[in-house]
């Protein structure tokens, strides 16, 4: 909570009232614990861990159950994450159509790696073990845009679209 | 050539992405510039999203594929207007070079029999009347007025179903259990976590027909006696949630969800749960775990989800493939249903073609068909004119059949035999240019990535196998590995607690059953016979080719190519990185991998 010029007041969070309303719409509900993560993240794109203590108090659970289930699922995050998150995937498919090379070409594009955010928190790299677009082959996902067909040629142009 | 009354335009994941969204509203907006009223309706996936956007002008079904918005206006002048098709826009056939008019006419859809996938691409998924239309919810009104729960379980035993998610057991048998089960409160699974990578099948039926799917777990909760359902979507799946979300809510509107469904005293929610991204979360058990909010670790069995499933409650789970078989079965009847496929395994498949295969896209045939017939007869066989090696059937649980046995009948029972199984139905196509140690290696890295740890053999033995073969591609091989790995292998798979521990050292043990001499190969001769592994390969550049020109050189990264203009270069392999750059970039083919 930061306060506001001189007045003593403080400004409210619009990301805490909408922390609050994801906890009203679940609660009371059996294994509502993942939903509520979810809800979480969308707001605030990742799941500080103050918002996990906040998550646990409002679920009457323990704060190691709630960082357990976070860690065990690959959506949950701990760290901030890029504006613009692309998933490479490497798949059965995409492994036989050289997934692996455009793997490669754009962890030396952005210049991280698997699972990390640039600098400038413009892009998340990830990969992953498939995204159903076998037909398309290799693909990557941005953001929720599906590419496809790549070659390594094609990503420079891709990635740029993306601010 | 007859007038055309509608347009269908394939928004299935594959389309959107190679843009059928910019294409519908090009078109709707050409049209309208054009005076003309001709609906364009945006259905569910077609199936044979490598040649998307995918548009058919109906009554006639003329097919055209790769359709970008550009084309709109002369799709309208040509084919509207004037009455001719746009050849350029049609698809050829990759064995005969000619070109498929209409939709019935592509081999790839020819040779198919449709029936779980009739609805897709054909009807409006966000619409529940044309699902009705098109015959849906009729096997719910027969079941509801006609049938008790018995008679309902003992039509699904009579229809031979077996679960289409993996382990093929048969439905009829899982819902009696449920049924008989002690308890009052019993819940409906669906098993939506598609996340064999090379399977999209259920992606597929969700975004195209999601009714089905709530049709079948509708006569499944009447069977068991069930009044709540859940669906269980992959959240990397967001158009089929959406989708699916769409025709609850109508369904609810119509009557066919909620209280007293169609005054028949029969009550059913329905209630969608995204998953959170952990391939395990496929395993029945594991999946009931993520539900209830918990890690997504398996249980150990018994009990079974039919005694004590979801929070203790008796529980059917199948998954999405097999609910959209039950309306099919009730609207045509168990002895028609059983009339299709083999002796022990009936109806049809669907699976998902994909790899070094001409055309890639679901393939739904019957029961029985051989492995040729879908790689060559529906996919066209295989890609650049290169040569079959092996088709990787079932996903990372599955394992990989060579040329020998592509007249294998496709069967549970038959699949299982051959060290395969028929698991979601993934079929890669593998040509001469994959090492078939390194695929091994692939599937191996991916189930002990997905290994949730609760189990010492699949925590810990996929990570020894993976060691061993990753060595074994790095070019460091031991003499004792392949004995090691079948040893691990046979420990894992009889002492795991899961269907992904027991089933993860498939994948090696087809290939060492298989294809041992390139295990061999790699240990003893130190060689890469698909040329793939990087380790063991050097470049080298053919004196009587090579024109001189230089252009390896100068893509070279590492500097490691020299030579004179117009005279034959070389490559020092002590600085080549193996990058592969050079083969890339020369135009005469002189650089070589060995």
């Amino acid at each position: 909570m930061s306060s506001c010029c001189q007045c003593g007041n403080v400004v409210p969070d619009p990301r805490q009232q909408q922390l609050a309303e994801v906890f009203k719409k679940y609660a009371g509900q059996k294994g509502a614990l993942i939903p509520v993560l979810q809800g979480a993240q969308d707001i605030y794109s990742y799941l500080p861990a103050e918002v996990l203590k906040q998550i646990a108090d409002a679920l009457n659970l323990p704060f190691s159950k709630v960082y357990g289930v976070v860690t065990f699922y690959a959506q949950f995050h701990l760290k901030p994450r890029g504006r613009n998150i692309v998933r490479v995937c490497l798949g059965t498919a995409c492994h036989v159509r050289g997934g692996a090379k455009i793997f490669e070409t754009i962890r030396n594009e952005l210049q991280i790696g698997d699972g990390e955010t640039t600098a400038d928190l413009r892009y998340t790299l990830e990969s992953v073990a498939c995204i159903g677009a076998c037909g398309l082959a290799p693909v990557i996902m941005v953001n929720a845009d599906t590419h496809g067909r790549l070659t390594p040629d094609k990503l420079k142009a891709i990635l740029a679209q993306y601010e | 050539m007859s007038k055309v009354d509608k347009i269908l335009i394939c928004g299935g994941t594959g389309c959107i992405s190679s843009g059928s969204g910019k294409l519908v509203n090009g078109l709707r907006a050409a049209l309208a510039g054009a005076g003309l009223e001709i609906p364009v309706v945006l259905t569910g996936c077609h199936g044979f999203c490598e040649q998307g956007p995918l548009v058919i002008m109906e009554p006639q079904g003329v097919f055209y594929r790769r359709v970008q918005v550009e084309d709109a206006e002369e799709i309208i002048a040509k084919h509207i207007k004037g009455g001719e098709v746009v050849e350029r826009l049609l698809y050829t056939e990759p064995t005969t070079g000619e070109a498929a008019l209409t939709y019935k006419d592509v081999q790839f859809y020819a040779k198919q029999q449709r029936m779980v996938l009739k609805n897709c691409g054909h009807i409006d998924p966000e619409n529940i009347q044309e699902y009705i239309a098109a015959g849906g919810y009729e096997g719910l009104a027969k079941v509801l007025k006609t049938m008790n729960g018995d008679q309902v379980v003992e039509e699904v035993k009579k229809s031979g179903l077996r679960g289409r998610g993996g382990g093929g057991f048969p439905t009829g048998i899982k819902w009696q259990s449920t049924r008989q089960a002690e308890g009052t409160k019993k819940y409906v699974v669906c098993n939506a976590d598609e996340g064999d990578p090379g399977a999209f099948m259920d992606r597929s039926v969700l975004e195209g027909d999601p009714h089905a799917v709530i049709e079948g777990m509708l006569i499944c909760g009447y069977a068991i006696g069930a009044d709540e359902g859940y669906v269980y979507v992959r959240a990397e799946y967001p158009l089929a949630i959406k989708r699916l979300s769409i025709a609850i809510a109508q369904a609810e509107e119509a009557g066919y969800l909620g209280e007293n469904i169609r005054g028949s005293g029969f009550n059913f929610r329905l209630k969608i749960k995204a998953g959170a991204g952990a391939f395990v979360c496929g395993e029945e058990t594991a999946l009931l775990n993520s539900i209830e909010g918990e890690r997504g670790m398996p249980r150990p069995r018994p009990p079974f989800p039919a005694f004590k499933g979801l929070w203790q409650k008796p529980t059917t789970l199948n998954n999405v493939e097999t609910f959209a078989n039950v309306p099919v079965i009730f609207r045509n009847g168990a002895d028609w249903y059983a009339s299709l496929g083999t002796e022990k395994s009936k109806g049809t498949k669907v699976f998902a073609l994909t790899g070094k295969v001409n055309n890639t896209g679901l393939a739904e045939v019957p029961m029985g068909i051989t492995m040729r017939q879908i790689i060559f007869d529906i996919g066209g066989g295989i890609k650049d004119g290169k040569k079959f090696k092996a088709v990787q059937i079932g996903g990372p649980s599955g394992g990989c059949l060579p040329e020998e046995l592509l007249d294998l009948s496709i069967d549970y029972d038959s699949l299982t035999a051959a060290g395969a199984m028929m698991g979601s139905g993934g079929l890669v196509v593998m040509d001469e240019t994959t090492c078939m140690v390194d695929l091994a290696r692939f599937f191996l890295n991916f189930t002990q990535k997905e290994s949730c740890g609760k189990c010492i053999p699949c925590r810990e033995g996929t990570k020894r196998m993976l060691e061993i073969l990753q060595r074994i591609t790095d070019g460091k091989g031991q003499q004792s590995d392949i004995e090691t790995l079948e040893r691990l292998a046979k420990v894992i798979k009889s002492t795991s607690l899961c269907g992904l521990g027991q089933t993860a050292p498939n994948p090696v043990l087809a290939t060492l059953r298989y294809f041992r001499h390139e295990y061999v190969a790699h240990i003893e001769e130190g060689k890469c016979p698909a040329g793939v592994c990087t380790a063991l390969l050097s470049y080298f550049i053919e004196p009587e080719t090579c024109k001189g020109c230089g252009l390896c050189a100068k893509n070279c990264p590492v500097g490691a190519i020299t030579g004179v203009v117009k005279e034959p270069y070389t490559i020092d392999t002590a600085k080549c990185i193996k990058c592969g750059v050079c083969i890339t970039k020369c135009k005469f083919g002189s650089v070589q991998r060995r």
